[in-house]
Parts: structure tokens; C-alpha cells; sequence
């Protein structure tokens, strides 16, 4: 589903170089819930953007999808990203100025539905994560929870393979981030795929996978949490 | 998607009311300081008879000193001589033909009570009045007896009805001129045209005349004639009968020729009659007798002076520097907008499709631009008018062709302006912006 094979990703500034990935590889099957740890600086977000095609990377070889996605032109990468990945944010990123039904609005958009293929889409998603009543309001009426959730539900209505959390409850209380996480985990059960970068170990554990990063490369790699949990017990 | 650009481009504006109330503002500046003077320079290089301005051209017989060059070299003079003006007359070898110049006669109502007035009156022929497609109110011109035949009659222009007798049908009644009766054959309607195109000796932009006469009758009475008069020889003799045989020239000539042919066919006669007045010891230049047609004549009478032209490109370089502003306000919308781009880019939004949005948006602010700049100039022209009075009040309208050149024209320069951010903005990277949001 996705294979990244010896990424490199390099930052120039003038004369100073900052490896930011080195030979990164990594295979993410269909339906897999990977999340991704790492100490600050060590790669994880970039990884994340380069696996969500918002960066190119230096050197290596990328498919997404059965697809080798290095090298497509602007146009491309836009269309790939609108329909195969859904993106959720720490900060949530929600349009201030947009009521929750326009702003799941927004990849639909793009995408080029009908009017009516965009309401079915919108009211179901929010219909998904517990907001169908609330589709008028604005993001500033509602708590940082339930916006994560009208982030998610964007995610969702173009209906991805990928679904692609940077720190997605990093800006929430513990039990809105389990709320959240709960939602996320029932995504990844009716088979979207799911990489997520979080710091919190806890929630890590709540995946099916968890890759650390560490100076760029994958240090350790555990294809199933709960198995390498009852070795170490 | 171009609905929804436009619903976006209108969130945005109202997101920053002050940012977008500076750019709109600077645009209107400019709009409107460059539309007052270009709707001055539009009104002045107007075609003042569209219908048939390339069938009448003016007359310029080269009588003049051999000995005297002006600065464009040797030019024929601007009018004719009486002498060539009734040969012209005489010959009758154009489809229409009219000799005429400009004089002041004072009007005595009949009324009791009612003083004597100046009015500005126009000598000329019969064929003035569907030459220059007159339209009347009440009845019509004169005929080409009435010239033949010193008939004392005039026509009078709507205003001096209305004074005179109070707008109704005046046809067949008199009114006393210089202490003459004469008789009413017609009244016309409106006719204001700008330039004053038959006359720009006197003012291109002055008024009609208020009355029309024979042109042979203000001759034999000796009216007095109001405008230019220029001479290269001293009349022989004295009185008014030398002054009409003299070089004098104050008479303006106009022929209306149909085609191509009847306009060769007319040079070719004007020519032969230079050379007999050359034989004549008349004519003493070469030969440079000349015909143009309307617009040609605006265009060698410089109807659009210099000046004017001068403020024009003093005012686009104003809008030029308003434009300036404008893209530096829209490149710091834009770039502040780099969270939302960065965002629409992760929900995939392809660089074309947020360059639209934001030219889109760059295009509603020089919309608005475009509407204040209206006002704006509707205001520039207001104070033209109130700081030159009456002289430029023909000058200070604006029409549909205006009024939609200014909006096109606010939202070009907004599009042009809107380029440079739009590109900067489209460039941002997402990555960076998505994660410090």
C-alpha cells in the first residue's frame, strides 16, 4: 500500500546541510494502524509529509498505492492527495470564517462532485463522528474535541485509503485525545489505513503498529504492539 | 467552481475590512483620478456626427502668402475668402456645400416689457441643416431660394423658442434681429454636438449657435462676425465691399461627398479652380488644397490639446503608482493567507486552482475599486466643472462606454496588481506552514 525505499531527505540552507530522513524504508500494508514515535527532530513529521506528498523528497523511491508518486507534477500530487489521503492535524485546521458543512466541504470541492454527491458525502461524515446536528455552526462554537472530529470527518468524506494524524490530540485533554482515538481506531476498523505521529505512548499503543524514528532512519519497527508487549512481560 | 471562488474572494475580503478597505481605496484613487481625465480626452476625441463624419470633409483652399511659413510649413489657411467661398458656392459641385461663419445679433421681443438680447447666430446655407442631419421641432430649413433670393429668414434653436415664444410653434411668425423682422421657417431640436466640429475655429467646445440665417443676408446687411479673421494683404481700399474682395479669410467651407469618387472628382475641381486663380495672379503658393473629413479635421485642429493629453499620462502614472500599492497590500493579504493556502494544498488544491481563487479575489477588490472610482470621478468631473464653468460642461458627462471602461478598467489593474502576490502566494510551502498553524 505504501513503500517507501531508501528515502533521503536533505534541507540546504547556504552551506549547511540537515539530513532530516537517511535511506528511510518502510512498508505500510492495507488496513494497517501504524503509529509513528520518535524525540523531536528526529524525522517523524517529515516522513509524514513526504508520505503524504506535501514535500519531495531528496533521493529514493516512493509508491503509494502500486503507484511510484516521485516526480508527478503539481497537478498529480494534488489529485493523489485529494483522493487517496486524508490528513488530521494537531491544530486542527479548521476554516474560522467556514461553518462544519463547508468545511468538510473543501476536498470535495476540489475532487469536482455535484452539489448533491457533496451533501450526501458531508451529512454522512458528520453523520460518522456525532456533529450531523451541528453542521451550520461555526468551529469557534464548538470545543477543541469536537473540532478534531469535524477534522477528521474532512478527512473522511472523500473517502481515503490513507489516513495521515500528525499529533492528533496533542491540543486536547485526556479525555477528549481517547474520544478522538476511539474515533480514529473505528476509522482503521472499517479499513482506511492509518499513520499517525504521536509523542504520547499510550496512544501509540492503541495502534496495531508502532515504527520509531530516530536521526532519520527506523530504529525499531513492531509489526504488532500487542505480541512485543507480552514478550517483554 | 467559479461561484465558489467567488464566495471565498468575498470571505477573504471580509475577513481583513481594513486591508481590503486600503486596496480598494488605493484602487479607487487611481480609477477615479484617471477616469476624470480620460473621460475629459474620450469626450474630446468623440466623432460628433459618427453617421456620415467620413462623407464631410472640410474645405482649405491653399490662397495664402508665399512669403509667410507658419510652423507646420506651408499650410493652407484655416478658412476661406469670401471671393472663393462664393465661387465654391456658385461652381456647386459637391453633393452639399455650405460656406458659413459665426456673428452676434441682438433679438428684440415683441413682448411688452421684454428687453433685447444677444444672441449667437450661424450665417450659412441651406444645405447646413441635412448635412449636419439637423432634426427639427417645428418645420424645417430654408430652401435654396431663400438663399438665391436674400429671403429674410432663420431658424431658431429649441432655447430661443422656449425664451421667445414660450416652445410653441413658432413656424411663420417673426422675430426682429438687428431691427429686421424675420421669419420663422423651423425650430430644431437638441443639437449639442461635441467637438462643435463645423466651427472649431471658435471653440471646439463652445455652444451652438442660437440662431441660423442666410448667409448672404448677414453679407448684405454687413452683420457683424464674431470669430477669426485672418488676412495676408492689406484689403484694396476701404469699407466692407473691399473687405469681401480682399485675402481675407473668415468663412468655414464644408462638402459633403458621398464616396471616394465624388470626393477625387471634388479635389480635381478644386484644383482647377486654383489654377485659374493662379492665372488670375491669385494663389501665389503651389498647389495644396485639402480635404478632411471630419475626425481628420479634429485631428489637424488638435481639438485634444497637448495639455489634455499630458494629464492623461500624468494620470496613469498616478494609477501605475496606486497599482504599486495595491500589490503590496494584496502580497501582505496573501502571504498572511499562507495557513489557508497551505491548508487547501494538503486537501488538494492544486497550484492553478488557488492561482484562480486568488486572481478571483484580486478581481472582486478591483471590482470594488472599480464602483468607488466611479463616484470618484463623478466627483473629479464636478469639480472641472465648478473650476471651469460652462467651458467644459459638454466635457464632463459620463456615459455607459465610461462608466464600464472604469469598472473594466479597475478590475484589470486589480488582476495585473493581484499577479505578482497571487504567484508568491501559490508558492508557499505547505508543510511548513501546516504544522506551526
Amino acid at each position: 500500500m505504501l513503500s517507501m525505499q531508501n528515502i533521503s531527505m536533505v534541507y540546504r540552507a547556504g552551506m549547511v546541510e540537515t539530513h532530516a530522513l537517511r535511506e528511510f524504508s518502510l512498508e505500510v500494508a492495507e488496513g494497517d494502524f501504524v503509529s509513528v514515535t520518535g524525540p523531536s527532530g528526529s524525522g517523524k513529521t517529515t516522513f509524514l509529509n513526504i508520505a503524504g506528498l506535501l514535500e519531495q523528497f531528496t533521493d529514493g523511491r516512493y509508491e503509494l498505492d502500486g503507484r511510484d508518486v516521485s516526480g508527478l507534477s503539481d497537478t498529480e500530487s494534488s489529485a493523489v492527495r485529494n483522493e487517496k489521503i486524508g490528513f488530521v492535524f494537531q491544530s486542527f485546521n479548521l476554516i474560522p470564517d467556514l461553518n462544519l458543512f463547508d468545511n468538510v466541504d473543501v476536498p470535495l470541492r476540489y475532487r469536482g462532485f455535484n452539489a448533491a454527491e457533496r451533501k450526501r458525502r458531508i451529512e454522512k461524515v458528520l453523520e460518522t463522528v456525532g456533529l450531523a446536528s451541528r453542521m451550520k455552526h461555526l468551529p469557534s462554537q464548538l470545543s477543541g474535541g469536537q473540532q478534531q472530529r469535524v477534522a477528521i470527518a474532512r478527512a473522511l468524506a472523500g473517502e481515503p485509503r490513507f489516513l495521515l494524524a500528525d499529533e492528533p490530540t496533542g491540543n486536547l485533554d485526556s479525555h477528549m485525545a481517547m474520544s478522538v482515538m476511539e474515533l480514529i481506531s473505528e476509522i482503521n476498523s472499517n479499513g482506511t489505513t492509518i499513520i499517525m505521529v504521536t509523542h504520547d505512548p499510550v496512544l501509540a499503543e492503541m495502534a496495531s503498529r508502532n515504527v520509531h524514528i530516530l536521526d532519520g532512519r527506523v530504529s525499531d519497527d513492531h509489526p504488532d504492539i500487542q505480541i512485543a508487549q507480552a514478550a517483554t512481560a | 467552481m467559479f461561484s465558489y471562488y467567488l464566495k471565498l474572494g468575498w470571505l477573504s475580503i471580509r475577513r481583513n475590512p481594513l486591508l481590503s478597505t486600503l486596496m480598494v481605496a488605493a484602487i479607487a484613487v487611481g480609477i477615479g483620478s484617471c477616469m476624470t481625465i480620460i473621460t475629459v480626452n474620450y469626450i474630446m476625441s468623440s466623432n460628433p456626427i459618427p453617421q456620415k463624419s467620413d462623407q464631410l470633409f472640410y474645405v482649405q483652399l491653399d490662397s495664402w502668402d508665399p512669403n509667410n511659413e507658419d510652423d507646420d510649413g506651408f499650410e493652407p489657411p484655416e478658412q476661406v475668402t469670401y471671393l472663393d467661398a462664393m465661387a465654391l458656392m456658385k461652381a456647386d459641385k459637391a453633393y452639399r456645400q455650405i460656406a458659413s461663419n459665426r456673428s452676434g445679433l441682438v433679438l428684440e421681443p415683441q413682448g411688452e416689457g421684454e428687453r433685447p438680447f444677444a444672441v449667437d447666430t450661424r450665417n450659412t446655407w441651406a444645405d447646413f441643416f441635412p448635412m449636419f442631419d439637423l432634426r427639427f421641432i417645428y418645420g424645417s430649413g430654408w430652401d435654396d431660394s431663400a438663399d438665391r433670393n436674400l429671403e429674410r429668414v432663420v431658424v431658431l434653436s429649441k432655447e430661443i423658442n422656449e425664451r421667445v415664444f414660450g416652445g410653441e410653434d413658432s413656424v411663420g411668425r417673426s422675430v426682429r434681429l438687428n431691427g429686421m423682422d424675420f421669419q420663422v421657417v423651423g425650430v430644431i431640436d437638441e443639437f449639442l454636438p461635441v467637438p462643435k466640429f463645423y466651427d472649431v475655429t471658435n471653440g471646439a467646445f463652445n455652444e451652438p449657435e442660437e440662431i441660423f440665417i442666410p448667409f448672404n443676408i448677414s453679407v448684405e446687411y454687413e452683420f457683424p462676425r464674431n470669430g477669426n479673421t485672418n488676412c495676408w494683404k492689406t484689403p484694396d481700399g476701404d469699407g466692407f465691399e473691399a473687405f469681401l474682395n480682399s485675402e481675407c479669410a473668415w468663412i468655414q467651407f464644408w462638402a459633403e461627398l458621398r464616396n471616394e469618387t465624388e470626393k477625387q472628382d471634388y479635389m480635381t475641381f478644386l484644383n482647377a479652380y486654383a489654377e485659374q486663380q493662379k492665372e488670375l495672379g491669385r494663389f501665389p503658393r503651389p498647389l495644396n488644397n485639402q480635404l478632411s473629413n471630419v475626425m481628420e479635421w479634429m485631428e489637424k485642429q488638435e481639438v485634444v490639446d497637448d495639455d489634455a493629453q499630458v494629464m492623461l499620462g500624468l494620470s496613469l502614472l498616478f494609477l501605475l503608482v496606486c497599482l504599486l500599492n495595491t500589490i503590496g497590500l494584496l502580497l501582505a493579504k496573501f502571504l498572511g493567507k499562507s495557513g489557508d493556502i497551505s491548508l487547501r494544498r494538503a486537501l488538494g488544491a492544486s497550484r492553478s486552482s488557488l492561482f484562480i481563487q486568488h486572481m478571483i479575489e484580486s478581481g472582486l477588490i478591483g471590482l470594488g475599486g472599480g464602483v468607488l472610482g466611479l463616484g470618484l470621478t463623478w466627483l473629479g468631473l464636478r469639480g472641472i466643472e465648478m473650476l471651469f464653468g460652462d467651458f467644459v460642461k459638454n466635457l464632463v458627462g459620463l456615459d455607459w462606454v465610461m462608466v464600464l471602461t472604469a469598472i473594466g478598467l479597475a478590475i484589470l489593474s486589480a488582476l495585473l496588481a493581484g499577479l505578482y502576490p497571487t504567484w508568491r502566494a501559490c508558492r508557499i510551502a505547505p508543510a511548513s506552514q501546516l504544522k506551526i498553524q
